[in-house]
């Protein structure tokens, strides 16, 4: 019966050995699309993770920081949950950041709630996803916080009509579901709505159809990439900007690609964000200039600020914990953080560990000579809405 | 009238010779037991290169062996995989029983769509397959409230395996479980692929215009391999969602299709073990270059691709086999 | 509201257009080389980027980037077929596919190395933005610019193929290919000019796709569906195939999506498989 403990506490010293050796160092598992159509969202995202390293060193609470990065290549949630697991097992991480895509995140959640790893979810807006594990947390934004904001704010700032426009996939009904719901809630009315196809190519019938009821405005929702711009042209191409119909968006809408594409014709759209590097604030405007020296002059956006914040969460909460990195710990100390972030003061919110942000609406107009989204309103500490509701 | 009797026996003796067990088959398979020992952390991988394994053999039979391309299999994997989720998520979360009826309903699509495929050849063919497997993809984003659209089947909770092997973080259940059933496959694919009725195949293969003068059923034939190749997909599928616990939309895309066609003209089309080596290969191919550099793997890969077509053509196998000196395909 | 839908259909046999000249190369040359290059895609995106870098670098007039990229995906075009299809011209479809997924693999991970993998955005010359007004419609001036492009195209295309000698090689060629040989027809060199052309095709419209459909490295795969419908809808090696079909296609898809929008991505996809499974080999397709 002894050698059978002695045996059972060598083998788990045996385990336990090579663990220890590694106690200054955290893991961090970074799984990100590198390749494929959404390469650059996390490029945007690595380059405010180096920057943040860069900024403050890659030591803190007296452990160093070492990242492993991983290739998910796009939506691919059985990859993303093998890679969270070979992190886990194999690289032997202390904790899994990134996630650009909704179903990658879900899947990998798994992966955090089996093995009690912390997940810092650094873009993925869609509302469950911090539902799934315990453990996770995130930084980015969840897109009911943007739509319901809008469609409140549209209602109460003399819009009544709107019809909406959403590409036809989960994220797209989420801002429609979000807008239409804050919208009516507040009092405007929905005149109609259509959803096209996620890789659809020509944009006419729809924008016409849309033009036909002559509404006062039209909510959009696009995904990043080639589809705003080719949306803000047809509505140039079919008369619709500049007719008095109101354009109201979210960030993808007026990124920098789809302005420069749609020129002048894209002064007066509204959107509402939560980032834009044209917001006047000392630290915003220490974070672009630092990024662009680090990047060749390429601007930062909300996917730069994501893994920026990530990072700083990480080691905020690390500080807290004094290095601990056990599920429990590092989550506890994590719930409650607050701090002024590029975007504006955050927080994350306790019950949810989701992110609590001011929401800004912005129009586009020129700044010096140059097009640019321009803060005019803001709504300050947006919660989630849909896991406020569900929690009622 | 020994000549008669000689012409009857030679093909029955070639499939018995056909059916003998190879030394090389056996050392093949007791290899895919070295993963436990040799590479534990890497279960999860070859659990998924197994399932991928199955699929490309499902499109062998009807690709490598009846000569009907296909770039909508996808379509039977996502339906198989949709099944078996949609089941478990049901409450009945017993894997085997699951993947019998999820192999069933993918059979039940491939026979329905079977009719349809074979009135076509050629470019026609590999259009309209096209077109079905993007017609499916659609439906099941549209019927989000079945499907999770986007987001992927949520709620996936497999019970252990005969009540004993419980889904765990290093994948040692995943990979005995797909590797058992892609085992099982294998053996009734063989089966299939020896016998008069793949014997058949391969004639309407090389020849489709001669055969009903030999009195063979051509559609009928096609069809049935159709349905067997559908059920073996939705097998694979159902393997992948028991696996991960998800099914996600990309489970019926035209790049899954797309990328199991290159697996399978990689290994070789046409050789029992064409798929299965195309799978091992591009899939460690792609994760060991993934790893190295994460952003233009797919570089190398192409050029890996190009490489082996420009100098083992008819696959890795093929190109081997004629190396080797063998005849050319089966 | 019937002007609504003359504008929405003119807008959709805009894009039909834009799909024809992206995609006859490939008709022709599958038709007549039978060789299955799946990379076609990649000589379209190679004609964008070449124009983009010419008018950013090179402060070209996008007007001349046209030929330009129509030259630089036919000469890539010839440095391929030199370098690695002529060696599988007999091989099996099956390798060809394969050897040309290959190379777009390559291609794209060029591009995503040498550009990013942001959109690339292109300012079109003032005269070609905007709409004109004509016969009470709003049709934008891009999009004519598109039809008017195609129209001289095929014009031109249909001219070269009827009436003049090479025209009259090709036809000979794709008739019965042996009967040519043995007519002492120079089959390769009818082959290798062809398929140039064709790439050149693809290029050209590569470079006009941008300001409609943009331009990342991801455009060799995702427009390749699109090609391959025209391609069997049209009818291997049937230039009036291709422009049928091409029409067809992006009407249909304009005109379902405005009537019948909940339909959406379907429609394609049904007419295709409906009606391959009438016409197999397309509009005016031979086999």
């Amino acid at each position: 019966m002894a050698r059978f403990f002695v045996a059972l506490v060598s083998l788990a010293a045996c385990l336990l050995g090579p663990a220890a050796m590694a106690q200054g160092v955290v893991k961090i598992g970074v799984i990100l699309p590198y390749s494929g159509q959404f390469a650059d969202t996390a490029t945007q995202i690595d380059n405010g993770i180096r920057l943040y390293l860069a900024e403050h060193g890659d030591t803190v609470a007296g452990k160093k920081i070492e990242i492993v990065r991983k290739d998910v290549g796009g939506v691919a949630p059985d990859v993303a949950k093998r890679l969270a697991q070979e992190l886990v097992v194999r690289d032997k991480v202390d904790m899994l950041a990134g996630f650009v895509l909704t179903p990658n995140a879900l899947a990998a959640s798994d992966v955090s709630v089996q093995a009690k790893k912390p997940m810092i979810i650094m873009n993925a807006a869609t509302s469950i996803i911090t539902t799934k594990s315990p453990y996770s947390v995130r930084v980015s934004l969840t897109l009911p916080q943007v739509c319901e904001s809008l469609g409140h704010w549209a209602a109460k700032n003399g819009i009544s009509q709107a019809y909406t426009m959403v590409s036809d996939y989960a994220p797209g009904h989420d801002a429609e579901q979000a807008f239409q719901r804050a919208f009516k809630a507040a009092g405007g009315t929905i005149v109609g709505e259509v959803r096209f196809p996620v890789n659809n190519p020509d944009f006419s019938a729809f924008v016409q159809r849309a033009k036909d009821t002559n509404p006062q405005s039209i909510f959009i929702f696009v995904p990043a990439g080639e589809q705003p711009a080719a949306l803000m042209k047809t509505f140039s191409e079919r008369g619709v900007l500049g007719s008095g119909i109101k354009i109201l968006g979210t960030a993808e809408a007026v990124s920098d690609a789809a302005l420069k594409s749609m020129g002048d014709a894209a002064i007066g759209i509204i959107t509402a964000g939560h980032y834009d590097r044209e917001h006047q604030t000392r630290i915003n405007q220490e974070f672009v200039r630092t990024y662009q020296t680090a990047n060749g002059g390429l601007y930062p956006d909300f996917l730069a600020v994501g893994g920026y914040d990530g990072m700083h969460l990480i080691y905020e909460a690390l500080k807290k914990t004094s290095g601990n990195t056990e599920g429990d710990a590092f989550i506890g100390a994590v719930k409650g953080l607050s701090w002024e972030s590029p975007r504006g003061p955050v927080e994350i919110d306790p019950e949810t560990r989701d992110i609590i942000q001011t929401i800004y609406i912005r129009k586009v107009g020129k700044v010096e000579g140059q097009l640019a989204n321009v803060e005019f309103d803001k709504i300050p500490r947006v919660k989630d809405p849909v896991k406020a509701a569900m929690a009622k | 009238m020994m000549k008669a009797a000689n012409l009857v026996a030679l093909p029955h003796q070639h499939l018995a010779a056909q059916r003998r067990w190879q030394p090389l088959e056996t050392a093949f398979w007791a290899a895919t037991l070295l993963p436990f020992w040799l590479a534990p952390t890497h279960l999860v991988l070859a659990s998924q290169i197994a399932i991928t394994a199955l699929f490309a053999l499902s499109l062998d039979l009807i690709l490598g062996y009846a000569g009907l391309i296909s770039l909508g299999h996808a379509a039977f994997f996502g339906s198989g995989a949709y099944c078996a989720g949609l089941i478990a998520r049901a409450g009945w979360g017993e894997p085997l029983s699951g993947l019998l009826v999820a192999t069933a309903v993918a059979a039940v699509f491939g026979y329905a769509s079977s009719f349809i495929i074979v009135r076509v050849n050629h470019l026609a063919l590999i259009m309209v397959t096209l077109g079905l497997g993007l017609m499916l993809y659609e439906a099941a984003n549209r019927a989000g409230w079945l499907t999770g659209g986007d987001d992927g089947l949520q709620g996936v909770s497999i019970w252990p395996i005969l009540g004993r092997f419980d889904f765990d973080l290093y994948g040692y259940s995943a990979y005995g479980y797909s590797l058992a059933v892609l085992f099982v496959s294998f053996l009734f694919a063989r089966r299939v692929i020896n016998s008069p009725f793949g014997l058949s195949l391969r004639a309407i293969r090389e020849n489709r215009a001669r055969m009903p003068a030999l009195g063979a059923p051509i559609r009928a034939r096609l069809r049935t391999v159709y349905t067997i190749a559908a059920a073996l997909a939705g097998t694979a599928g159902a393997l992948s969602a028991q696996t991960t616990q998800f099914v996600a939309l990309e489970t019926l895309s035209f790049q899954r299709s797309a990328e199991l066609l290159v697996m399978l003209v990689l290994g070789g089309a046409g050789r029992l073990y064409g798929g299965l080596a195309g799978a091992i290969i591009f899939m460690v191919a792609r994760d060991q270059l993934a790893d190295l550099n994460p952003q233009y793997w797919y570089f190398w890969l192409g050029l890996m691709l190009i490489v082996v077509v420009s100098f083992l053509p008819n696959g890795i196998l093929g190109g081997l086999a004629a190396l080797l000196g063998e005849r050319g395909r089966q | 509201m019937l002007g609504h839908l003359f504008g929405v259909l003119f807008d959709g046999l805009a894009y039909g257009m834009l799909l024809f000249v992206l995609s006859v190369g490939l008709s022709v040359t599958l038709g007549l080389m039978n060789f299955v290059n799946l990379a076609h895609g990649s000589f379209a995106m190679l004609g964008g980027y070449v124009c983009v870098t010419l008018m950013r670098q090179a402060q070209w007039p996008f007007l001349v980037t046209l030929p330009a990229s129509f030259l630089a995906a036919a000469a890539a075009s010839v440095a391929l077929e030199r370098a690695l299809y002529r060696r599988l011209y007999r091989a099996s479809d099956l390798d060809q596919v394969l050897m040309t997924i290959g190379v777009v693999f390559v291609s794209v991970a060029v591009a995503a190395y040498l550009y990013g993998t942001t959109q690339q955005p292109v300012e079109l010359p003032a005269f070609l933005r905007g709409n004109v007004h004509l016969v009470g419609l709003d049709l934008g001036r891009y999009r004519l610019f598109l039809i008017s492009t195609a129209v001289v195209i095929t014009v031109a295309l249909m001219l070269s193929i009827e009436r003049t000698r090479w025209g009259a090689q090709i036809r000979a060629a794709v008739d019965n290919q042996r009967m040519a040989r043995g007519l002492g027809i120079d089959v390769d060199g009818v082959f290798a000019v062809t398929f140039a052309i064709g790439s050149g095709l693809a290029g050209l419209g590569g470079a006009l796709a941008i300001e409609m459909v943009g331009l990342d490295p991801s455009f060799a795969f995702k427009y390749l569906v699109y090609f391959l419908i025209v391609v069997s809808l049209g009818g291997l090696g049937s230039i009036t195939g291709s422009f049928a079909a091409a029409a067809l296609l992006g009407i249909s898809d304009v005109a379902g999506k405005y009537y019948i929008p909940e339909f959406g991505a379907f429609l394609i996809y049904l007419v295709m498989i409906t009606f391959l499974l009438w016409r197999p080999a397309g509009l005016f397709g031979r086999r």
